[in-house]
């Protein structure tokens, strides 16, 4: 019974191949036009998700010197509010699980004929914890490094390429501010950073050797920034509050008096950039959608001329002894493989203009089965939802009147 | 013993017009046997045609009762009165409203799609009946390659296919010539001898001759009902 309906609403269709293929295009239109759109917002999303991977989740940066202060300001991490005991108090604090203190400037690197520059990051082993970021080759130094100031270093990969090429790095010694450090390990790739800043051209060494041989320090211990991660993102703000009192307590600074540092959420920056793009990537949709609708109402204005058209054969079909429901059925049918078969196109045109783009643009995109199983139960829902009124009408003629139609 | 096919007892049928109730039928009464030929006759707005469509279970009367084969099916609706159809009357018209898109066998085989009977039994019987009606060359023409003789043919093969108990025509030779008609009249008496009950309304005398009774309608009553010829067939024995 209904292979057989199915094979007529087949006929139907190829009775009236251009009238079909237009009520069609509209749904192959919207189908392909939110399928393309979805892999390029999931694509954006995506390559967003990945920059914020990269650098750890549940973040805070406290940075040493005022958010604010009177008269000729300097640069924020560069007054020597921050020491290494302020560190050391933090990890103590209930909702956190790293603490890094880092010290940081640029400076020239040399390994034989070959000299580079770059960010030189003095920190502790958890640093690497809190950005999640390991070793591709070797091992990371210890905290007997860090007490003795051993001048060892781990780098990243952009300058592994432009110091030693394809030589393998792990035991050799460079030369940093003209110090020599033997390096201990390479970095993982980490690619771009969300601002665009190459993260792979760093050099990562101890946090005491920092201060006491490359950069030096205003006052012993001081570093300029520390990191510190929350167990997760729920504990934030409590995080945050506990970090400001700490700090001002240790500071000895007096209520109603201005930080001598700041707190800044890493993470609340990094998920509204991620906010962002995830509006946009449903904007997208719902623009693409709009041609859905469009290409529905198409179906149910076809539908409803073909019920006119064919009034005399719904009622021969009734005089034989069809009942309501195999009229709607048969209308129904029809309404819902033209847009299946149009969304299956759909689908198509949309995977290849969504490559193309890709090809083209170079830009990210994501096809993603979700987004085509979504594609597909929305054309089918559409095909359902505007081939219902017509069919409904078709199913409910008065037989002898049907039959009168010319 | 054969039963009635048909009782009709005091039926009305009124429409609702702007004007208010205007009465078609007014109480008619009308008893078929198993196995007769009966012809309904009568002028344009007699009510012949509102009968038939309430004898076909196409339109229900205002007041009154239908018994087919002793089932009461005058207060049925929608899809009781489709299953009723469907499983004991066929259907012949004069515009022999096959479907144009579908082939000849698959327009015989249709009524029996919606009985619900599978591909393989609805395709043989539709091609016996397509031979008995002389098309078993025909079967997967469309209607408009054939003349119009041969669709009636077509479409009375339709009305058989689900062995029904009646089959009623309205005005089955309207469109056709004389000639074409009287191939058709005959293929209806051959029917009728092997047992089926038909109904036909006509308003040409010498096709209701084929009959072996003449009921004629004026103003919505039976004025008339002589039998001309005793009843071909004993009981109905199915196709």
């Amino acid at each position: 019974m209904f292979s057989a309906m199915l094979g007529e609403a087949w006929h139907a269709m190829g009775a009236n191949r251009l009238r079909t293929f237009l009520t069609m295009l509209g749904m192959v239109i919207g189908v392909g036009a939110v399928v393309l759109m979805m892999a390029i917002g999931q694509g954006a999303e995506q390559a967003v998700k990945k920059s914020i991977q990269s650098m750890g989740s549940n973040l805070f940066i406290v940075l040493a010197g005022p958010p604010n202060m009177g008269g000729a300001r300097s640069a924020t991490g560069n007054a020597p509010s921050l020491n290494v005991k302020d560190a050391t108090a933090m990890e103590d604090l209930e909702g956190v699980s790293n603490v890094a203190p880092i010290n940081m400037g640029s400076a020239q690197v040399i390994y034989a004929g070959n000299n580079w520059n770059t960010s030189i990051i003095g920190t502790t082993p958890s640093y690497l914890d809190v950005r999640s970021w390991n070793l591709s080759d070797g091992y990371v130094f210890s905290d007997s490094d860090i007490r003795s100031a051993t001048r060892v270093a781990l780098i990243g990969k952009t300058v592994v390429q432009n110091l030693f090429g394809d030589d393998d790095p792990v035991g050799k010694t460079i030369r940093i501010k003209d110090s020599p450090f033997i390096i201990l390990g390479v970095l993982d790739n980490k690619g771009q950073s969300l601002d665009g800043r190459d993260q792979d051209d760093t050099i990562i060494i101890p946090l005491t050797t920092s201060q006491r041989r490359v950069f030096g320090a205003q006052f012993s211990g001081s570093v300029r920034q520390i990191i510190v991660q929350a167990d997760s993102d729920k504990v934030m703000p409590m995080v945050e509050d506990s970090l400001n009192s700490l700090l001002r307590q240790r500071h000895r600074i007096r209520e109603g008096m201005d930080n001598d540092f700041s707190v800044r959420n890493l993470t609340a920056l990094a998920n509204s950039a991620a906010e962002t793009t995830k509006t946009m990537s449903m904007l997208l949709g719902a623009i693409a959608s709009v041609s859905l609708l469009v290409g529905g109402i198409g179906i149910m204005n076809i539908m409803l001329v073909s019920v006119t058209e064919r009034t005399r054969e719904i009622g021969i079909r009734m005089a034989i002894g069809a009942r309501e429901r195999d009229i709607l059925m048969q209308f129904l049918l029809e309404a819902i493989v033209i847009s299946i078969v149009g969304c299956l196109i759909g689908i198509g045109i949309g995977v290849g203009g969504a490559l193309l783009v890709s090809h083209i643009t170079q830009a990210p995109i994501v096809i993603s089965s979700q987004s085509i199983l979504t594609a597909f139960i929305v054309a089918a829902s559409v095909g359902v939802f505007f081939g219902f009124y017509p069919a409904r009408k078709a199913a409910q003629l008065n037989p002898i009147e049907a039959l009168r139609f010319q | 013993m054969p039963g009635h096919v048909i009782e009709v007892k005091s039926l009305y049928k009124d429409y609702q017009t702007a004007a208010g109730k205007f009465p078609v039928l007014k109480d008619v009464n009308l008893e078929i046997d198993a196995g007769d030929f009966v012809a309904i006759m009568g002028p344009s707005g007699s009510g012949k045609s509102t009968f038939m469509n309430i004898l076909g279970c196409l339109d229900q009367p205002s007041k009154g009762d239908y018994m087919l084969n002793d089932q009461p099916v005058a207060r049925l609706q929608g899809d009781k009165l489709a299953k009723v159809r469907n499983h004991t009357i066929g259907f012949v018209f004069q515009g022999f409203n096959l479907l144009a898109r579908s082939s000849l066998l698959d327009n015989v085989a249709l009524p029996l799609v919606y009985a619900g009977i599978d591909k393989d039994e609805r395709h043989a019987r539709a091609r016996v009946l397509l031979e008995k009606v002389g098309l078993a060359n025909h079967v997967n023409s469309h209607p408009n390659q054939i003349s119009g003789g041969q669709q009636q043919r077509v479409a009375i093969a339709r009305a058989l296919v689900n062995r029904p108990s009646l089959i009623l025509a309205d005005e089955p030779t309207g469109n056709l010539d004389s000639k074409t008609s009287e191939e058709i009249m005959a293929l209806f008496g051959e029917l009728n001898r092997e047992g089926i009950t038909i109904v036909l309304v006509t308003h040409e005398p010498d096709i209701a001759e084929h009959a072996s009774r003449q009921v004629r309608f004026l103003d919505g009553r039976i004025v008339e009902d002589i039998r001309t010829s005793p009843i071909a067939a004993q009981g109905a024995s199915h196709v």
